[in-house]
């Protein structure tokens, strides 16, 4: 799994937000993981307690917030989350969908002190 | 006093941004490179010999092989002729731009028209990283079953091509080509898609014609 890597990903962006900004500390992290994209699971928070040791985010708090899948039917402008195994639109059959939401793999916000 | 500062930058971008240069320097030296992606045993280095042996005297190919140990994959391209630079990720479960840079400059690109990389077996996390190559394959194999594009997404959305080898094993194999094409519908519509064998050599001829095609078309427009 490469959820080191994520994780030093994660730290290195929020260090570089805080920057030259009279950060104290960097207090909290949000995080959105779409469903469709990257497995991220708890090993992120256990890699974030190693690395963030000493750094300005020491001990902060990952917040994740899951996006489920949306796809917007293009054929009938249903919106709908796709079954399992099926990824059709349930309203009209059609496979002309767009993704809406579940694909974000973001950092989307940082909560910090002085 | 406590504040939020919003970011919003994704998660991976400095892979990106190192894929970014290692695109410019790809680009530079007139290279076309492909990241091709399966499933452990789907037939990535099949495909590779296959291609080695099919496009000889038309282009000059090199590959890199990503693999969690040993240099078996890299070895057989290299038996096949070509220039294999072999990268042991060390338990890493897919390739990025830091290790593709690494090998990139162990290699004369100036001599090469074709960069074929091979990345570790896996469908989940090698989408995730960008390597820099103009495009993106999918080696997807009978044997595997035809669930796939259902169970792994995010592999099926973000590539260009999509092959499925092992059509010899159909016989013996249940697969629903048909489920298993809907379901790449809806992900990925309109991708270029190739039914072969790199066992008996059928359909082979429409991959390699699809390959050069990209490969001239880039040199094409990457004319020095
Ligand atoms: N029947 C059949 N077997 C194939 C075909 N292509 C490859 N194989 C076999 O599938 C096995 C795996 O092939 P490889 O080319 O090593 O697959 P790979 O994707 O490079 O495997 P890893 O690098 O280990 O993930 C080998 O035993 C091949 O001989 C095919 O078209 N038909
Ligand atoms: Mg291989
Ligand atoms: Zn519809």
């Amino acid at each position: 799994m490469h959820e080191l890597a994520v994780t030093e990903s994660i730290l290195e962006i929020a260090v570089r937000h805080a920057q030259g900004k009279n950060v104290g500390r960097i207090t909290d992290l949000y995080l959105v993981i779409g469903q469709w994209s990257s497995i991220v699971d708890d090993s992120v928070q256990f890699y974030w307690d190693i690395i963030s040791d000493g750094t300005l985010a020491k001990g902060a708090t990952l917040h994740f917030r899951r996006v489920l899948v949306v796809l917007t039917c293009q054929d009938c402008g249903n919106e709908y989350q796709p079954a399992s195994e099926e990824f059709a639109c349930p309203n009209c059959g059609g496979t002309h969908a767009r993704v809406k939401t579940g694909e974000e793999f973001q950092l989307e916000a940082i909560d910090v002190e002085d | 006093m406590s504040q939020r500062i919003p970011v919003v930058e994704k998660i991976l971008s400095a892979n990106d941004r190192l894929a970014a240069e290692n695109q410019s320097s790809l680009d530079a030296a007139n290279v076309f490179a492909i990241n091709m992606m399966a499933s452990p045993g789907a037939g990535k280095t099949s495909l590779i010999e296959q291609t080695l042996k099919g496009l000889e005297g038309h282009l000059r190919i090199a590959m890199i092989n990503g693999d969690i140990a040993t240099s078996f994959d890299a070895d057989r391209a290299q038996a096949a002729g070509a220039t294999a630079i072999q990268i042991n990720t060390g338990g890493d479960c897919h390739l990025d731009a830091v290790m593709v840079q690494s090998a990139l400059s162990q290699l004369d690109l100036g001599i090469l028209d074709l960069l074929v990389i091979e990345n570790v077996g896996n469908l989940v996390c090698p989408a995730d990283f960008k390597l820099g190559t103009h495009k993106s394959v999918l080696v997807a194999s009978i044997p595997e079953g035809d669930d796939k594009p259902y169970k792994y997404p995010g592999m099926y959305r973000g590539v260009n091509a999509v092959v499925i080898n092992k059509i010899d094993l159909l016989p013996y194999v249940p697969f629903r080509m048909d489920f298993f094409k809907k379901g790449i519908e809806v992900l990925n519509p309109g991708v270029t898609q190739f039914e072969l064998s790199c066992r008996t050599g059928e359909g082979l001829a429409g991959w390699l014609a699809w390959l050069e095609g990209q490969v001239k078309e880039f040199k094409g427009i990457h004319a020095k």
